[in-house]
């Protein structure tokens, strides 16, 4: 059926990785203004993931990979690491900044289905989480009001055919699991998948003359109405010392004390 | 207490009750300032940066975290090179920032040049990490501005790949900063000219391939005016022909600072830069940016030291509190501060002139005369917060007051500059 891989990789702007958040004021969320963001890293991976099937030059030629991302006005700095990375096009889908998240997976996901139909693409390369509000929910729902199959957590995706006949390895608690789908398809990646190169200063500058399109949600049809509502979020308990013991025997004691054995 | 494992917790902390109320009485504050902006690695929020230039420092960024502090402490005691940094910054093309694109390079300018030698100095890499790379930036300008272009095409590919790296010999062991007296000769031979003479203070000659070097065409007593006379050659530095004895030196032991001897040293005249004689005005051009570049370089340590004095200061409790909130250990940091942000105005402020075309030096010269005393004091007063500890090389910021002194001192002296200032800004009488 598919001619060649249209690929969508919808990417987030999140808190950076090494940064350790801290909660507002207001207790609504985590504090966004003066911290470091950058590109989501398990969105790093299927950005990565993208650009390698079409270098790996598999039965089936990658014709285009779109980046998107909703969120506000520092959004495009991400979808330009994207294209930097190898995206051919990005989309920015105007969403205002807000302390709680942003919108909920679903709307996410039914924006996602509209873009898919709008813009004809058989596979879908999510981060199987963004690592801000960590609902790990978005490429589940996405596959499930498409009607798709989908490969959650994927550590292994090769294309076998032209047909469009996908295998996905994934990790499961008793070692790997192998899947086989047909394109059209969801995948969502995990941390195993592959390594993301540097964007290289010569394709930083290319990413600066690919398209780079605004679109609000309304443009596919979604609205962001919330499901959920915050009540608080607060720190865990600031971690205090330990105790310390002379040698094994008082460590054994000290256990025995505790009932821990 | 109804938790026991809690009772473990708490038992550690009644017996040290210094730890949990401050030196009056006040509870501690355990949690830690995490977003100052001092304290960050390469924080991008400076309020002032271009597009481009947070691009760059973000993404210059991520290849230097994977060479820590640690790294570059190592390099220094096994004295070798950072050919791995090199290498991974010649890969994804970061040497090439400056040259044009038609030559594989990315035609940026010098605001942004700038800022990538910050981001590799202020990672902890220094001067070492700096001047791995810092001849290969810039250096070639006369190349490019003054080459043909077949040099061009022969020499800035492979420069901007890393499969060449170029030192850059101008000064002369008699000579110092009097560059138009250097004694360094050539003569024309055939095909070839002929080089005898020496030079000193020449960095990265152990591992690099080629070299621009300033020798003397025309006597002194031959010639119309002073600056007329020199010609530029870029050429394969030959070490069965030149003599390259390496200097043991303070600082920067990774990246090698030699003197250099050669006589009849045959050089193709096809290696020649421009025009024969002119080569004083050719060395001239990329002068102002050099100045650029190091002073922002000197800046990065600055930013370093301070970066580690401030999270010491907040970490290190004696008499019950963090050293850190005495004024005597706040307000040295604080001062570093603002003259180091101070200087960076000045510096990125000469950058963008620069790069509008604008060509006179005092902005360029008072760029790398504030940001080097600013990174000086800043790196000093790191030592002096760590106390014993900043004199042990575990800490780091020993080898960053080492290494400090280099854009001190190079390329061009305080005093030269402030000579420069007096003349040309003040206009009073030359005092040299």
């Amino acid at each position: 059926m598919a001619s060649g891989l249209r690929i969508l990789v919808p990417v987030k702007r999140v808190i950076d990785y090494a940064i350790k958040p801290r909660i507002n004021k207001a207790q609504t969320g985590v504090e966004t203004t003066g911290v470091k963001h950058s590109l989501n890293p398990f969105d790093e991976l299927s950005i990565e993931e993208a650009v390698r099937l079409r270098e790996r030059k598999g039965p089936l030629k990658v014709e285009n990979i779109l980046a998107l991302s909703a969120g506000g006005p520092k959004t495009p700095d991400v979808l330009r690491t994207a294209m930097a990375m190898g995206a051919d096009r990005a989309f920015h889908i105007d969403v205002p900044d807000s302390a709680d998240g942003g919108p909920e997976p679903l709307t996410i996901a039914k924006m996602l289905k509209g873009v898919v139909e709008k813009e004809n693409i058989n596979l879908v390369l999510l981060g199987k989480q963004a690592i801000d509000g960590d609902q790990g929910q978005t490429g589940q729902m996405l596959a499930g009001l498409l009607g798709w199959p989908q490969a959650t957590q994927a550590s292994k995706v090769e294309v076998k055919d032209e047909a469009g006949t996908v295998e996905i390895t994934h990790e499961v608690d008793g070692g790997v699991e192998t899947l086989r789908a047909k394109l059209p398809l969801v995948i969502t990646t995990d941390l195993r998948l592959n390594e993301p190169r540097y964007a290289s200063l010569p394709n930083i500058m290319k990413a600066k003359k690919k398209p780079l399109e605004k679109k609000t949600l309304a443009d596919f049809g979604v609205e962001d109405t919330r499901r959920l509502k915050t009540l608080k979020v607060t720190e865990p308990p600031a971690r205090t010392g330990g105790g310390k013991v002379e040698d094994v025997d008082g460590l054994v004691s000290k256990l025995k004390e505790l009932g821990a054995l | 207490m109804s938790n026991p494992a809690r009772r473990l917790i708490t038992q550690s902390w009644s017996r040290r009750p210094q730890l949990q109320h401050g030196f009056f009485g006040k509870p501690q504050r355990l949690t830690r300032l995490l977003h100052a902006r001092a304290k960050e690695y390469l924080q991008a929020h400076d309020p002032d940066l271009t597009d481009s230039q947070r691009t760059v420092r973000e993404a210059v960024a991520k290849i230097c975290a994977n060479y820590p502090d640690e790294y570059w402490l190592r390099q220094e005691e096994k004295k070798e090179f950072p050919v791995e940094l090199h290498r991974k910054l010649a890969d994804d093309g970061w040497l090439g920032i400056c040259i044009p694109p038609e030559f594989g390079g990315s035609g940026l300018g010098i605001s942004e040049a700038a800022i990538m030698m910050q981001t590799l100095s202020e990672s902890g890499g220094g001067m070492t990490a700096a001047s791995s790379v810092h001849m290969n930036i810039f250096g070639l300008e006369p190349v490019v501005k003054f080459g043909t272009e077949e040099q061009k095409r022969r020499w800035l590919e492979p420069l901007v790949q890393g499969r060449e790296r170029a030192c850059f010999g101008v000064t002369e062991p008699n000579t110092g900063l009097d560059t138009l007296k250097l004694q360094s000769t050539a003569r024309r031979d055939g095909n070839d000219y002929v080089l005898s003479g020496q030079k000193i203070w020449i960095s990265t000659a152990q591992n690099a391939h080629k070299i621009l070097i300033l020798v003397r065409t025309t006597p002194l007593d031959q010639v119309s005016k002073p600056s007329q006379g020199l010609s530029l050659f870029y050429t394969d530095l030959d070490p069965s022909v030149v003599e390259i004895t390496e200097i043991p030196k303070m600082g920067r032991a990774a990246v090698d600072t030699n003197s250099l001897f050669f006589d009849n040293w045959r050089v193709p005249a096809t290696d020649m830069v421009g025009q024969e004689n002119e080569g004083f005005k050719m060395i001239l051009h990329g002068m102002n940016a050099e100045r650029i570049l190091i002073a922002a370089e000197a800046l990065g340590l600055g930013y370093a030291a301070i970066r580690r004095a401030a999270t010491y200061a907040g970490e290190r409790h004696v008499f019950g509190r963090a050293i850190g909130q005495n004024q005597a250990i706040q307000h040295p940091l604080a001062d570093s501060w603002m003259k180091l942000e101070a200087a960076r105005l000045m510096i990125y402020h000469a950058a963008r002139l620069y790069d509008e075309g604008y060509s006179s030096g005092e902005y360029a010269n008072a760029a790398k005369y504030l940001g080097a005393e600013a990174a000086f004091q800043a790196c000093e007063r790191a030592v002096m917060v760590h106390g014993g500890m900043g004199y042990a090389k575990e800490y780091h910021v020993e080898r960053y007051l080492r290494e400090v002194l280099i854009p001190r001192i190079a390329p061009v002296s305080r005093e030269m500059i402030c000579n420069y200032i007096g003349e040309r800004v003040l206009g009073l009488p030359k005092s040299y």
